[in-house]
């Protein structure tokens, strides 16, 4: 069981009365937003929740798992999440989790 | 860029909504997220990635100010993958299948 756009949506319905149509796009929005501005290289501060942000890499020694035929990973840029402080204290004693 | 930034963006982009109710929705997804990793859920975002809670155990740390050692409880920490779309979308290159070291199953937990 995940949290979904369509979970948020209702949410979006739930909290603010929008139809569902209208929650769909405007969630659809949202992260389309988030990822076409992290494509323009821009990185983006959410507070109270975290930052994504950029990171470029060079490249380095790889190797394929299954032929272990070496080959280089090309320079790339990533996107990292940096969590917020606020949300890191919310979700660290989910203690109930029977992860462990 | 910043959050009231990132809502006068969004805002100028559509006509349906104000900018406080942007404000207000923006809040709202970001509480939904956030409201799910509490609870311990995933949460799965097509075409964007996937937010997650990751464990960390009980370590022994310090205090970087007076030196002393401390122990550090084990806790859970909000993780974020990005998506296969995003990641093409960041990196702005096709991807090359050869070096690719991601694997791709983008809605497949670790």
């Amino acid at each position: 069981m995940s949290l979904t756009k369509a979970g948020i949506a209702r949410r979006l319905h739930d909290e603010m009365g929008l139809n569902m149509r209208e929650g769909k796009e405007l969630v659809e929005m949202f992260f389309d937003s988030l990822r076409e501005l992290l494509g323009n290289g821009e990185s983006i501060k959410l507070s109270g929740f975290g930052k994504f942000d950029l990171r470029d890499k060079e490249q380095r020694p790889g190797r394929n798992p299954k032929t272990k035929e070496e080959i280089p990973i090309t320079a790339r840029r990533v996107v990292t999440f940096k969590p917020s402080q606020k949300l890191k204290a919310r979700v660290e004693n989910h203690a109930g989790s029977t992860e462990q | 860029m910043t959050k009231s930034e990132f809502i006068d963006w969004l805002a100028r982009r559509q006509t349906q909504l104000d900018y406080s109710d942007v404000d207000q929705a923006i809040n709202v997804i970001l509480e939904s997220i956030a409201g799910a990793l509490t609870a311990g859920e995933r949460v799965e975002i097509r075409s964007f990635g996937s937010f997650s809670l990751h464990y960390r155990p009980e370590r022994i740390g310090r205090n970087p100010k007076s030196g002393e050692i401390v122990s550090i409880s084990s806790r859970y920490v909000p993780y974020f993958k990005p998506g296969k779309q995003l990641r093409e979308d960041v990196n702005n290159i096709e991807e090359n299948s050869g070096a690719d070291i991601s694997q791709d199953t983008e809605l497949a937990s670790e």
